[in-house]
C-alpha cells in the first residue's frame, strides 16, 4: 500500500513546522481520516467523486475524482451532421442549453463564412441570456443549500426558473433540450406575442432577486459561511485558467462578452460586475448581480427585436456544408468560456470536435481552495465554483 | 384566578366511574395512574408524528410547493402511512457495525422526549407528576437524547456517521450550559423547581417579559439541544449526507426522526411553560368560560405556536460551521445566559413576590 502524502494543516498554512506537528500528532495520539465523499452524495451536484483527507473536521487534502458520467461528446460530435450536433449540445449544460447551442453554431459559421440577420441575432441574444438566467438561478439556489438552508433556495430558484423555461418553451417547443440554433441562423420564428410574454417575466425579476437577498445575503450566517471562504487570488485565478463568475468573483475584469464580442452583444448597453475578495460571498454576488445585467441585456435585445420584420429569420442553408479547414469560437457561457473548435474535411460531418468546457476547467481550482479549511467549507466552495457534471464529464 | 380544570374534572370522573365499579385504595390509584401514563405516552408519539405532517406541510408552504395532501382530509394520515411503511420496510444493519448498540440506539433516542412528559404541565394538576425537582428532572432526561446520537455515530462503522456523533458531543458540550442558565433566571423568580410552581407564578405577568434575553437564549440553545436545522450539525444533510443515521433505515430511522420532531415539540411545550404562561389563558377574564378557558387547549395552542416557529426558523436559515458554532456557543451565549442569571436575581429583589405562585 502506497503511503499518502500530505501536509498536515497547520504546517501548510505555516504555523507549526512539520516535526513540530508530528510530535504534537503522536502526543494527542490523532490519526488523519480519509473520507469519500461521492459519487453519491447530496452535495456533489451530480456523479463526482472527492478524496478528502481530514485531520478531524479539516481538510488536509482533496482529490477530484471524475469521469463517472463519461458520454464521450467529442467523439459523438463526428458521427453526425452540423445540424444534428446542435441536439447534442443541449445534453453537455442542461441547464443552459441555449448557450451550448450558440457556441456550436458560432464555430460552424465561422468555419463556413456565415452572415446571421438581425432578428436571429436578437432571438439568439434572448434565448442565450435567458438560459444564463436559468442557470445561474440554480447556480445560486443550490449555492444556498450548500450553505445549509434546508432546500428553500432551491426550490425559490426552481419555481421562477420555471417562468423562465416556459418562455424558452414558447419559443422552442421544449423545456430544456431546446435544439433551437443552427448554423446561421435560428431553427424558427418567435410566437405572436411572445415578446410582450418575455417582458412580463422580466419585471417579475427583481422581486425574485430581492427575496434572495432577503433569504441569503443579509444572513449573517450565510455572511460568516461564505465571506473569507475559499478565497481564490486573481493570480490563482488566472493560473488555472478559470473563467466565467468564478473568475470575476476574484476580480479580473474578463467576460468574452466584451473582451471578444460576438453576435449582438458589442451593441448594447450592460456592465460586467466583478467582486473583491474572490470569495465565496463574492462569487455568489456576481451571479445575482449578472442576473441583473442579463435582465438589462434581454429589455434591451427585445425592442430591437420588435423593430424587425417577424418571419425574416435569414438564409439558414438546408444543407450545411463547410469547407475544409478548421474553426475555433468561444462564447461566455453560463459557467464560463465555452469554447469549440471544428475541423471540416468538406464532408457533412466534422472530421473533429473538441471542446473546452468552463465548468471541467473550473473544478481543478477547487483542491487548491479547499486546503485547511473545514469539511463544510468545501461543500460550500464546491457549490461556489457552479459546476455542471454533464459539461465536466462531456 | 384558577377557573374550569379540565384534566382535573376529567381525572375525577374517570375515579368516580372506577369507584362505582368497586376499586378501592390503591388499587384505583395505581390503575388511574397506568391509564394516565398510557394516554400521556400515547399521545407523546402519535403527537411526535402528527408532527411530522405539520413539520412537512409548513416546510411546503415556506419553499413554494404543496406538501402531503393526498392522504386522508389535506394529507393529515400521511405521518400514518410513513409509519406503517416504515415498519414494514428492512430495518438493514451494516456489515461491521455494533450490532446490539445499532439496534438498541434508537430506542434510547426515542425514549428521553416521551419521559420529559411526565412533567410538562397540560393544566392545573395536569402534570404527571410535580415533582419539586421537575425543572432538573427536565433538562437530565433531555439530554440524554445526546448520547445515543454519539452511539449511533460509533456503532454505524461509518465515517460520515463517527463525525456526526462526534459533532453532536461538542455541541451538548457547548450548549447545555447556556440551556439550563437560561432557566435558572425563571427558576430564581419562581423560587421552586417545580414545573408547576413555574406556571403558577406567572398569574401576572409571563417570563418573557422579565427573562427576555432568558427567553432568547433558551430559544436558541433548545435548538441546538434538539439539533434542529440552523445547528442541526450532527446530520447536516448537505455535508456528512445524513451524520449519524446515515446507516439507519426502516424504523430505525422513523424512531430518530420521531424522537427529532417529538422533542422539538416538548422544546416548545417546555418554552411555552417557562416563558409564555404554560397553561394560563392568554385573555384576562375567560378562565369560567368552557372550551375559551380550558387552560388543556391553552397549553397546547401555546406549543403548537412554538413548533411552528421552530419550524419557520428550521427552513429559513443557513447552518452554522462546526467551529463558528462552538464559539458562538462558548464565547457569546455562555457568558450571556450568566448576564441573563444577574438580571434575573436583580428583578427578585425589585419585585418582592411579584412573581411568586
Amino acid at each position: 500500500m502506497t503511503e499518502i502524502k500530505v501536509l498536515p494543516v497547520e504546517a501548510a498554512q505555516g504555523r507549526i513546522s512539520l516535526e513540530q506537528d508530528r510530535v504534537a500528532r503522536n502526543d494527542l495520539r490523532t490519526q488523519l481520516v480519509q473520507v469519500n465523499i461521492g459519487p453519491h452524495h447530496p452535495s456533489t451536484h451530480g456523479v463526482l467523486h472527492f478524496f478528502v483527507t481530514l485531520d478531524s473536521e479539516t481538510v488536509v487534502d482533496l482529490r477530484v475524482i471524475f469521469g463517472y458520467l463519461h458520454r464521450s461528446m467529442e467523439k459523438l460530435f463526428e458521427g453526425r451532421t452540423y445540424v444534428g450536433n446542435v441536439a447534442l449540445t443541449d445534453r453537455m449544460d442542461y441547464t443552459a442549453s441555449m448557450l451550448n447551442n450558440w457556441g456550436w453554431c458560432l464555430c460552424c459559421e465561422k468555419l463556413a463564412g456565415l452572415e446571421v440577420n438581425e432578428r436571429s441575432q436578437c432571438l439568439r441574444t434572448i434565448a442565450g441570456e435567458m438560459s444564463r438566467l436559468s442557470s445561474h438561478l440554480i447556480g445560486t439556489g443550490v449555492f444556498g443549500q450548500d450553505v445549509g438552508i434546508l432546500v428553500t433556495s432551491v426550490m425559490w430558484g426552481f419555481n421562477w426558473r420555471e417562468e423562465v423555461l416556459q418562455c424558452l418553451d414558447d419559443l422552442s417547443g421544449a423545456r430544456m433540450m431546446y435544439n433551437f440554433m443552427r448554423p446561421g441562423g435560428v431553427n424558427q420564428d418567435a410566437p405572436e406575442g411572445w415578446s410582450a410574454k418575455v417582458r412580463k417575466v422580466m419585471d417579475g425579476l427583481p422581486r425574485h432577486i430581492e427575496d434572495f437577498h432577503r433569504l441569503m445575503t443579509i444572513n449573517e450566517i450565510f455572511r460568516a459561511r461564505t465571506e473569507g471562504v475559499g478565497i481564490l487570488s486573481p493570480e490563482d485565478a488566472l493560473g488555472f485558467s478559470v473563467t466565467g463568475p468564478t473568475l470575476r468573483g476574484s476580480g479580473v475584469k474578463y467576460d468574452i462578452r466584451r473582451a471578444h464580442p460576438y453576435g449582438i452583444y458589442d451593441e448594447l448597453d450592460f456592465d460586467v460586475p466583478i467582486g473583491e475578495n474572490g470569495d465565496c460571498f463574492d462569487r455568489y454576488m456576481v451571479r445575482i448581480w449578472e442576473m441583473e445585467q442579463s435582465r438589462r441585456i434581454i429589455l434591451q435585445a427585445l425592442d430591437r427585436l420588435d423593430a424587425t420584420e417577424p418571419g425574416n429569420l435569414g438564409k439558414a442553408p438546408k444543407v450545411f456544408k463547410p469547407p475544409a479547414g478548421d474553426a475555433y469560437a468561444e462564447i461566455e457561457g453560463a459557467k464560463g468560456c465555452l469554447g469549440f473548435y471544428l475541423k471540416s474535411d468538406g464532408g457533412l460531418e466534422p472530421y473533429r470536435g473538441k471542446l473546452r468546457s468552463p465548468s471541467f476547467i473550473n473544478l481543478t481550482a477547487l483542491p487548491s481552495m479547499v486546503r485547511g479549511w473545514k469539511i463544510a467549507d468545501v461543500i460550500a466552495i464546491f457549490g461556489s465554483i457552479d459546476i455542471n457534471m454533464g459539461e465536466v464529464d462531456r | 384566578m384558577i377557573g374550569l380544570d379540565d384534566v382535573a374534572t376529567a381525572g375525577n370522573w374517570l375515579r368516580s366511574v372506577l369507584y362505582s365499579l368497586g376499586l378501592r385504595g390503591l388499587v384505583l390509584d395505581g390503575l388511574l395512574t397506568l391509564i394516565a401514563i398510557f394516554i400521556v405516552a400515547n399521545f407523546a408519539l402519535a403527537n411526535g408524528g402528527l408532527m411530522s405532517f405539520v413539520w412537512r406541510r409548513e416546510m411546503a408552504m415556506i419553499q413554494d410547493r404543496r406538501g402531503p395532501n393526498r392522504v386522508g382530509p389535506n394529507g393529515l394520515f400521511q405521518f400514518l402511512a410513513d409509519g406503517i411503511k416504515m415498519i414494514l420496510k428492512q430495518a438493514m444493519v451494516p456489515r461491521g457495525a455494533d450490532r446490539l448498540l445499532f439496534i438498541v440506539t434508537p430506542v434510547i433516542a426515542a425514549f428521553p422526549f416521551v419521559m420529559a412528559y411526565l412533567v410538562i404541565p397540560f393544566s392545573h394538576g395536569g402534570a404527571l407528576a410535580d415533582i419539586n425537582v421537575g425543572v432538573l428532572y427536565l433538562f437530565a432526561i433531555t439530554s440524554l437524547a445526546f448520547p445515543s446520537v454519539f452511539l449511533a455515530g460509533w456503532s454505524s462503522n461509518n465515517k460520515y456517521s463517527m463525525l456526526g456523533g462526534m459533532r453532536a458531543i461538542a455541541q451538548l458540550l457547548a450548549f447545555e450550559v447556556p440551556l439550563t442558565m437560561s432557566a435558572l433566571g425563571v427558576v430564581l423568580l419562581t423560587g421552586s423547581l417545580s414545573t408547576q410552581a413555574v406556571v403558577l407564578s406567572q398569574h401576572r405577568l409571563w417570563f418573557i417579559v422579565p427573562q427576555a434575553i432568558g427567553a432568547v437564549i433558551f430559544f436558541i440553545a433548545g435548538m441546538a439541544e434538539n439539533a434542529a436545522h440552523p445547528f442541526d450539525l450532527p446530520e447536516a444533510e448537505s455535508e456528512i449526507v445524513a451524520g449519524y443515521y446515515t446507516e439507519y433505515s426502516g424504523i430505525m430511522f422513523g424512531l430518530f426522526f420521531l424522537a427529532e420532531l417529538g422533542t422539538t415539540w416538548t422544546l416548545g411545550a417546555v418554552f411555552a411553560t417557562f416563558f409564555l404562561g404554560g397553561w394560563l389563558p392568554l385573555i384576562p377574564g375567560v378562565e369560567n368560560i368552557p372550551i375559551l378557558g380550558w387552560p388543556l387547549l391553552w397549553f397546547l395552542a401555546k406549543s403548537y405556536l412554538m413548533f411552528g416557529v421552530f419550524t419557520l426558523v428550521r427552513f429559513s436559515m443557513p447552518r452554522f460551521r462546526i467551529d463558528q458554532f462552538l464559539s458562538f456557543g462558548w464565547k457569546f451565549l455562555v457568558p450571556a445566559s450568566f448576564v441573563n442569571l444577574a438580571v434575573g436575581a436583580a428583578e427578585v429583589v425589585l419585585t418582592k413576590g411579584f412573581f411568586q405562585p
